[in-house]
């Protein structure tokens, strides 16, 4: 069986030719198997944003090959990609459609990837499945369907993505510091709510996160990033045995610096 | 002239025009941008009906070929925009100054006179009924019927795709949207029933003139914010209608401010300072999405800028 994401010797260089070229991602290769739930770490320009805009599409690489479920979609275009992709972005404006209301904004995701024609754009079936996941988010939203996602605060809006990003089980879960614009107690609960439907629907998934303790706690395998980079890569036993400490060691061992970031997260 | 003539007058005209609002309500508000395609696509439907109807078409076919004309100019600016990677305003503009010359290609000349033709009000007039009522009439079914067809329509899966689509790129693009094909398509039926309007309103006053959508955009924005302002609906039905109401309205003020003496001249930069003014208003402001985010924004702007609260340390 295949892995479900393949990338082998991806580059990506930024403002080439130019004074300000900047290699993101530097010859970087990563599989993940079925169900790997991988938390991403790294300093700030490490790459991480860039790898998951590589595997998203938003990016075209320079080279390397990117392969999801075997299908080698290196040069496809974003839109495409999406069948195979559920994401959740850190800016909690740009998950959901702020115009458009809660209903019409999972109706969408109900299509993720399929064709879009002249049917009704939201059923009635949809109904009352769309209020039984709402209803599980317990965030009040089950009544509140015909309210315009902009009107929504963040942490609800970025627990709507996520359901979103998942209505169509996608092969791969892409979150970028999905909970970095919330409060710690929003944040932990999105976060709670990513485990429990990473775990019901066995996602294949990719989290990065700056908070080291998120890193250890969630997830069955670690990946640190640095300058375009993987330098560290743990599953298993061993990740289940790390402490921030030991990361932070670590962190400083192989990128050769200490980051305020890290440090204080 | 009475009163009575002037406001029928005022009230068919504005339902004419509000075809076009429509159209412009589709990119003003749906791809959130002001399309100036719109200007020339105007006279691009009134030129096609006109040419057409002197050379003994049917004034209804014409009118079909006028909406497709329009569909076609909104093509060539979404084209633009995307295939090119044009911004929409200077796609518009482009769009706009070479509908110039294929305005008057069409016509062969800078203008068409259709007093002695037969139009499609005329039709109706057949059955015995005056020729200010029939208009009314035909303007109210086709408002009626446009306004059902788009509602359905931006109801569809499509329309959904196209409303995500101006409304969030990224989003729409994560969901596996193909944002650029949507917003082809949104200009051309966008431009198609501002041509559509175009092709009415040059049979309704019997001419096509190479210039009559001069200012075409301002009208359309301001009957767009006056229906927002006037007729604030939740929903997208409830938004068309608002659109079409606004148009009216508009005509409805301009004819009395002319009963009042205002110069025909003045007309344009009466509409303009209104318009401005309108978007001024803080009051409008508030129904667009706020900014919520702004800060975060700001930051994700500056990728390597250390965030506030981890460089305190
Ligand atoms: N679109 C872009 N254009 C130019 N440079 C970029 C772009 N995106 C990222 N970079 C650069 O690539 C490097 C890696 O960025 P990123 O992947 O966002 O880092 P991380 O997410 O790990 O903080 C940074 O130096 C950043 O400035
Ligand atoms: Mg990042």
């Amino acid at each position: 069986m295949s892995p479900v994401l393949n990338i082998q010797n991806i580059e990506k260089t930024f403002n080439q030719d130019t004074v300000n070229v900047n290699k993101a991602l530097d010859c970087l290769s990563l599989k993940l198997e079925q169900g790997d739930y991988v938390t991403v770490i790294g300093g700030n320009g490490a790459g991480k944003s860039t790898l998951l805009n590589a595997i998203s599409g938003t990016i075209i690489t320079d080279s390397g090959n990117i392969c999801i479920d075997g299908a080698d979609v290196t040069k496809m275009p974003e839109h495409k990609r999406a069948v195979y992709l559920g994401r959740v972005f850190q800016d909690p404006m740009v998950g959901t459609a702020g115009k458009m209301t809660v209903r019409e904004n999972l109706a969408l995701a109900c299509r993720r990837g399929e064709k879009r024609g002249l049917k009704r754009g939201i059923s009635k079936e949809n109904e009352d499945y769309f209020r039984s996941i709402l209803a599980d988010l317990d965030l009040g939203l089950e009544n509140r369907l015909d309210t315009r996602i902009g009107l929504l605060s963040g942490g609800q809006r970025q627990a709507v993505t996520l359901l979103m990003a998942t209505i169509q089980k996608p092969r791969i879960l892409l979150l970028d510091e999905h909970t970095a614009a919330l409060d710690p107690k929003t944040a932990a609960k999105v976060l709670d709510l990513t485990d429990k439907i990473v775990k019901e629907q066995n996602l294949t998934t990719l989290m990065i996160t700056h908070n080291m303790k998120d890193a250890i706690k969630h997830g069955n395998r670690l990946i640190m990033m640095d300058k375009g980079r993987i330098v560290l890569d743990m599953r298993g036993e061993e990740k289940r045995k790390l402490t921030v400490n030991e990361l932070l060691r670590l962190f400083e061992q192989k990128s050769g610096t200490v980051s305020d970031r890290m440090l204080l997260s | 002239m009475n009163y009575y003539s002037i406001i029928l007058g005022a009230v068919s005209l504005g339902l004419l025009w509000a075809v076009m609002t429509m159209g412009v309500f589709i990119t003003y508000r749906i791809l959130d941008y002001a399309d100036l395609t719109v200007e020339g696509s105007l006279v691009t439907g009134a030129a096609i009906a006109a040419k057409l109807i002197t050379d003994g078409t049917d004034p209804f076919v014409a009118l079909a070929a006028a909406f497709v004309g329009g569909c076609a100019a909104g093509c060539v600016t979404g084209l633009l925009n995307t295939a090119m990677k044009i911004p929409g305003l200077l796609a518009g503009i482009l769009s706009m100054i070479a509908l110039y010359s294929v305005n008057i290609r069409i016509m062969g000349k800078a203008n068409i006179t259709l007093l002695k033709s037969r139009t499609v009000y005329d039709v109706l007039e057949n059955i015995g009924i005056s020729n200010d009522i029939a208009v009314l009439i035909f303007a109210v079914v086709l408002n009626a019927a446009l306004v059902g067809i788009l509602y359905w329509f931006f109801t569809t899966q499509l329309g959904y795709a196209i409303r995500a689509a101006g409304d969030n790129r990224k989003m729409a693009r994560a969901q596996g949207i193909n944002t650029d094909i949507m917003k082809i398509l949104a200009l051309a039926v966008s431009n198609g029933l501002v041509a559509l309007s175009g092709g009415l309103i040059a049979q309704y006053q019997k001419y096509s003139d190479v210039s009559m959508g001069q200012g075409a955009i301002v009208i359309g924005l301001a009957s767009v914010i006056i229906g927002e302002v006037l007729f604030y609906r939740k929903g997208f039905l409830g938004k068309l209608i608002a659109v079409v109401s606004g148009a009216v309205v508009y005509r409805l003020i301009i004819a009395a401010v002319i009963e009042l003496g205002m110069q025909p001249m003045d007309l344009k930069l009466f509409t303009a300072i209104t318009v401005a003014l309108a978007l001024y208003t803080p009051n409008i402001k508030l129904k667009l999405p706020k900014p919520v985010f702004k800060t975060l924004k700001r930051r994700e702007g500056v990728l390597n800028e250390p965030r506030a609260e981890y460089s305190k340390h």
